[in-house]
């Protein structure tokens, strides 16, 4: 076995990378893509995106038996066809993303793990296919996703629609839940690494090294199937693995507030190599704040660069083709250097970003704060807001306001579905329209309802989660509002801004609750209540029985003898005993 | 119940308790008085322990190493200070980014109900700045507060130091599982009211404020820091926060047990713990921490800027450094050292602080009495009253007629109503129409008239509800602040165990009045101060009897605390009552 492996490596290595024939069959393509960007953050902390990913031209559909896999991760393949799977999306974070400070993120994702799936419309019955595949899951990557039962899934109505091709919007074959509570850790990243055609061995991820992307502000790590287009007619269609990574090393602690980055402090490791088995294997840098290098300086220079419009913003990048062998220079290995001139580092005014707080003390009521904030100049947007709440948190839907500038906000559409104890979660989705430059503040109130005793966790007193919540939203983009838009480009093309470029697609996940609930003390004075209460209970019926009796004394009635001694005596004339 | 259910037997144990009354009474309330004495007795307290796990066998260590650097932040804090002539803001908005904090600010303003004569305010305004440490890779669920007031005048300029450069220190650290919010708040407690009911967007007391922009998610514990010198002798643990309410005892004992580690003398109540428990004077000693403690909690007043936390069910305690003129110096580094080791145990928690005692007394900083101790005390006292409605109910002969009784409660009721409402009222007219100040005429409303009623029902009656209302009225006092409840049975119960129309009147109405809540206040003031060293002269006493009420009513209307409400409300007109006996004809 371990022969053939060999040879099959040789072969591919022999093969130009991206079209390897198996025999017998037609043709499949697989390819393979590396990329890693790299944005230094204005509050001087570093962000690093990896993505990998696989694009696979295949059928797991309609009764294919698949066997012969190459790049493509067997478990997940085998997921797909056994579950039907059409789309699937997880994502483990740990930290939150601080979109005052760094922006927007590539891949949004909220603390915890998240997973949202779309079936095939052949599934018949979903929610048993969804726990079934939970577990699996759960399995493949070391995760407690086996948490994920019908208290905490949802069927969310507009917000989370396929990103895939296929225009199959029925809601009833996706399924959404979050897991606040987990925790990300080395054991999650083990087998998120082994999904990777090269594993840990060549390429970007050599860089992933748990030590020093756990010792970070931020880590999240994701995993998105879906089906794409192999072509530009769509006549054949292809499965693309996406496996994105993304982290925020901190100034302070990783870099003992030293404003100079290098991959060597980021990963405690270079690059020498792409991986051999990669179409495309590169490193972006984010240099649009630094155009004439008066904000940081980057080294080794390169002459590539690279222009997209990303999240609304047309940004620039240097590009490090790993592929080419005159990228790691002379010394045979590559680690980049940043080194900030300026040190500045204040907070961002994001187009949209959200935060959300529990208000009230005690333990009986409270209400939910959701605040939106659309810092657009002139512009309003719609946004989508999607609300999961656990049943033990009763919302009082009638107690739901929405305000903005201090003026009643009348969202435009609203899905409501109540929860059910211990069964689902309470579902609230609604379509706000946020005015520009204001604030608008989602209210509702809940009572904290009291658990079954053996309901609670190990750690009552911790409190309990209640999920992010998750805003999507069409916000008008920056190069819309660009009104030197003239500068690089020609007049005929710049009168009506074009449709991609005047508003880009952002998910915001507010930050997870945590909440406590009514807790019984349970230890040793729990018991001394419990038996005060009974001594009580018994004490208070006596007392009772005392207060609403009369009590007399009555002779006991006499015995046989003695009757008929007294019928005697009475026929006798004597006065009886 | 075999033997209640009897009803020879009943007969017999009625006739002994009714015919043994007034001893049982007696012996109850010595017995009461001195198991609450022996309270402060050190073999018969415990000795205080880390229950919570979480914070007992980690081991931490302290490296906080720029106590000269925080000194010198002080400095440049005061100078900044006097320069803006109240809170820097803009300073310390730039100092706390510098240390790589989100910071964020808030304003507030308050009208008070009436001048505060002690602090010198009326219209209140200010401004809190406060900046969050991200801990690293938490998802903003929880957030300890690490607060030092800003304070006119040269106070307190250490502790805002000490805050920043613990600010530092412990940005650069990975190991933060909690957000740690640095405040600086203005005007001592209605800023921090401000910033509490910002921070979880309550309205209680009518403030104004403007909302909070950035929050860190639940509180799981909060320091205050006081600090008013470069070196310190000791430090104090202040617990006592509004209505009486006690952050649990795991974090006192957390500040013990790193006082007793780093080697810092602690005292509570500004009294250093004694070994000599065996002699008179160690006794006393304990005795007077644990009256100061008694008194303190029996205010209901916040006595710190932690008392305000304690509301939102966030353990809280105030940390005072006191200079006297000890030879044993601490410096500011080991006092960074002590908050840095508290700090990193209470991130370790994993639950909030619930393990150990919510309900205490603490004779000393290493001894405490627990609720299963002291009660016993109240109940003696409490006993009493119950004894003395067996007695009354089985002197009536015929079943009394509820509503008779009805007439003197709803106007003792109505005259503690007035009392409640009256003094914030008149205090306007009678500031225009009198040379009076403020405090003087908010007080003398609140006690210018006592009304005497004279309704004519059978007095057993009246007094049998009045009793077993008082009962009620202390039991539940007792349950919510053990040592209110325990002052006032203390005077209260005597009144209402001897009180018949048939007592000589001149001698009784005096001691009446002597036992009244209000002069129970004044004896306490004057105990109060004696228990501080602090002794007064009756002119002093007198002005400060006035400005503790006047505090006390602030304290309701600023804070929400009960207990002039409790006084006005229920106490002074179940008194009355009682009054209403001994004028019966």
């Amino acid at each position: 076995f371990v022969f053939i492996m060999r040879c099959n490596f040789r072969i591919v290595l022999f093969l130009p990378p991206g079209l390897y024939k198996t025999p017998g069959r037609k043709m499949q393509i697989w390819l393979f893509y590396e990329e890693l960007v790299i944005r230094p953050l204005h509050s001087g902390d570093i962000y690093a995106s990896f993505q990998f990913r696989t694009v696979w031209e295949t059928d797991f559909m309609r009764g294919n038996k698949v066997s012969h896999y190459r790049l493509f991760p067997k478990s997940l393949g085998q997921v797909i066809s056994k579950f039907s799977v059409r789309e699937l999306h997880i994502s483990f974070t740990q930290g939150y993303w601080r979109t005052m400070q760094w922006g927007q993120p590539f891949q949004p994702s909220p603390p915890g793990a998240e997973l949202w799936v779309w079936f095939q419309d052949s599934v018949t019955d979903v929610d048993g296919t969804w726990k079934e595949l939970t577990n699996v899951l759960s399995g493949i990557f070391c995760a407690s996703l086996n948490f994920i039962d019908s208290t905490n899934t949802v069927q969310p109505s507009a917000s989370f629609k396929p990103l895939g091709i296929g225009n199959e919007t029925d809601h009833r074959f996706l399924r959404y839940a979050t897991l606040p509570r987990e925790i990300v850790c080395t054991e999650n990243l083990t087998p998120w690494k082994k999904l990777l055609p090269c594993g840990s061995k060549a390429g970007l991820a050599v860089l992933l090294k748990s030590e020093k992307l756990f010792h970070s502000s931020f880590h999240s790590q994701a995993v998105h199937i879906r089906p794409v287009c192999q072509d530009w007619q769509c006549k054949t269609t292809s499965w693309e693995l996406r496996q994105t990574l993304n982290v925020v090393f901190d100034l302070h602690n990783s870099a003992q507030g030293k404003r100079e980055w290098s991959l060597f402090k980021m990963f405690s490791r270079t690059l020498t190599e792409a991986c051999p088995l990669a179409s495309s294997s590169k490193i972006y840098i984010d240099i649009t704040d630094n155009p004439q290098g008066e904000q940081f300086e980057v080294s080794p220079a390169t002459p590539l660069l690279s222009q997209a419009v990303v999240l609304g913003d047309r940004r620039t990048f240097s590009v490090y083709d790993l592929t080419q062998q005159i990228t790691f220079g002379t010394v045979r290995s590559l680690n980049l250097l940043i080194r900030w001139k300026s040190s500045e580092g204040d907070m961002l005014r994001p187009l949209l970003h959200a935060e959300r707080y529990v208000a009230g003390y005690g333990l009986q009521t409270g209400e939910i704060h959701t605040l939106m904030y659309n810092n657009h100049p002139y512009r309003s947007f719609p946004v989508l807001l999607l609300d999961s709440v656990p049943w033990y948190l009763r919302l009082y839907i009638h107690t739901l306001t929405v305000t903005s500038k201090g003026k009643d906000n009348k969202p435009s559409y609203i899905h409501y579905q109540p929860s059910k104890d211990r069964l689902r979660p309470h579902l609230l989705e609604m379509l706000v329209q946020l005015p520009p430059n204001s604030v608008t503040e989602v209210t509702v109130q809940f009572e904290r309802a009291l658990l079954k005793w053996t309901e609670y966790t190990p750690d009552p007193n911790h409190g309990f989660y209640v999920g992010s919540s998750v805003i999507s939203s069409l916000v008008p983009s920056i190069v819309a509002m660009d009104t030197n838009s003239t500068r690089e480009r020609p007049l005929f093309s710049s009168f009506f801004p074009c449709k991609e470029e005047s508003s880009y697609f952002v998910r915001v996940y507010t930050e997870p609750l945590l909440v406590n609930l009514p807790t019984p003390d349970f230890s040793m004075p729990y018991n001394v209540i419990c038996l005060t209460c009974t001594v009580v209970a018994v004490g208070y019926g006596s007392l009772y029985n005392l207060l609403t009796r009369s009590f007399q004394i009555e002779e006991p009635s006499p015995g046989l003898a003695k009757r008929i001694a007294n019928i005697i005596r009475k026929m006798r004339g004597v006065p009886p005993l | 119940m075999g033997l209640l259910s009897d009803p020879n037997r009943r007969r017999a144990l009625i006739s002994l308790l009714t015919r043994l009354n007034s001893p049982i009474c007696v012996v109850c309330y010595m017995a009461g008085v001195a198991w609450f004495m022996g309270l402060a007795f050190e073999p018969f307290t415990l000795r205080t322990y880390m229950s919570e796990n979480a914070m007992g066998s980690t081991m931490v260590e302290e490296r906080f190493p720029a106590g000269e650097r925080a000194l010198t932040t002080g400095r440049e804090f005061s100078a900044h200070k006097k320069k803006a002539g109240g809170m820097p803001v803009d300073w310390l908005v730039k100092t706390m980014q510098a240390r790589g904090l989100e910071v964020f600010t808030q304003r507030f303003s308050r009208k008070l109900p009436f001048p505060d004569e002690n602090k010198e305010r009326y219209m209140v305004k200010g401004t809190n700045v406060y900046g969050i440490l991200r801990a690293p890779r938490a998802p903003r669920t929880e957030a300890l507060v690490l607060s030092a007031p800003c304070t006119p005048g040269d106070s307190n300029n250490q502790a805002v130091g000490l805050l920043l450069g613990l600010a530092q220190y412990f940005r650069n650290q990975i190991y933060w599982a909690k957000d740690i919010i640095f405040l600086v708040n203005e005007h001592d407690l209605i800023g921090m009211q401000a910033w509490l009911e910002g921070y979880h967007h309550t309205n209680t007391t009518g403030m104004d404020w403007s909302p909070l922009q950035g929050r860190g998610g639940s509180i799981q514990a909060a320091l205050s820091l006081e600090l008013s010198s470069d070196v310190i002798t000791s430090m104090d643990l202040v617990l006592e926060g509004l209505n009486g309410q006690l952050p649990n005892l795991d974090l006192a004992n957390l500040f013990y047990a790193f006082c007793q580690k780093i080697g810092v003398l602690c005292t509570i109540q500004g009294k250093l713990q004694r070994n000599d428990w065996d002699s008179v004077s160690g006794y006393s000693h304990s005795v007077q921490t644990m009256m100061l403690m008694v008194m303190k909690q029996a205010s209901g007043r916040p006595w710190g800027d932690h008392g305000l936390f304690l509301r939102y069910h966030i353990e809280a305690a105030s940390i005072k450094g006191i200079n006297s003129f000890r030879q044993y110096k601490t410096d500011v580094t080991t006092i960074g050292r002590l908050l840095e080791g508290m700090y990193r145990k209470l991130n370790n928690l994993l639950e909030r602080l619930h393990q150990s005692y919510f309900f205490y007394l603490m004779p000393s900083l290493s001894h405490f009495v627990s609720i299963g101790y002291y009660m016993p005390a109240f109940g003696l006292l409490a006993v009493i009253l119950l004894l003395r409605a067996l007695d009354l109910w089985v002197q009536l002969v015929s079943s009394p007629g509820v509503l008779s009784v009805l007439t003197p409660l709803v106007i003792s009721h109505l005259t503690g109503v007035a009392l409640y409402t009256l003094p914030i009222q008149f205090q306007e007219m009678a500031v225009e129409q009198f040379p009076v100040s403020e405090t003087e005429a908010v007080v003398l409303t609140a006690i210018g008239y006592n009304v005497f009623l004279f309704i004519y029902i059978g007095w057993r009656v009246l007094k049998l509800v009045a009793v077993l209302y008082l009962a009620v009225l202390l039991g539940c006092t007792a349950l919510i602040n053990f040592s209110l409840g325990f002052i006032l049975a203390l005077t209260l119960v005597p009144v209402a165990a001897f009180v018949t129309p048939h007592v000589p009147k001149v001698l009784s109405a005096f001691i009446l009045v002597i036992l009244s809540p209000a002069c129970t206040l004044l004896f306490s003031v004057f105990f109060f101060q004696e228990l501080q060293e602090l002794p007064v002269s009756f002119q002093e006493g007198w002005l400060l009897y006035l400005s503790v009420i006047s505090q006390g009513i602030l304290d309701h209307f600023l804070y929400g605390s009960l207990v002039y409400p409790l006084i006005a409300l229920l106490v002074y007109p179940c008194w009355l009552l009682f009054w209403n006996i001994l004028f019966w004809k």
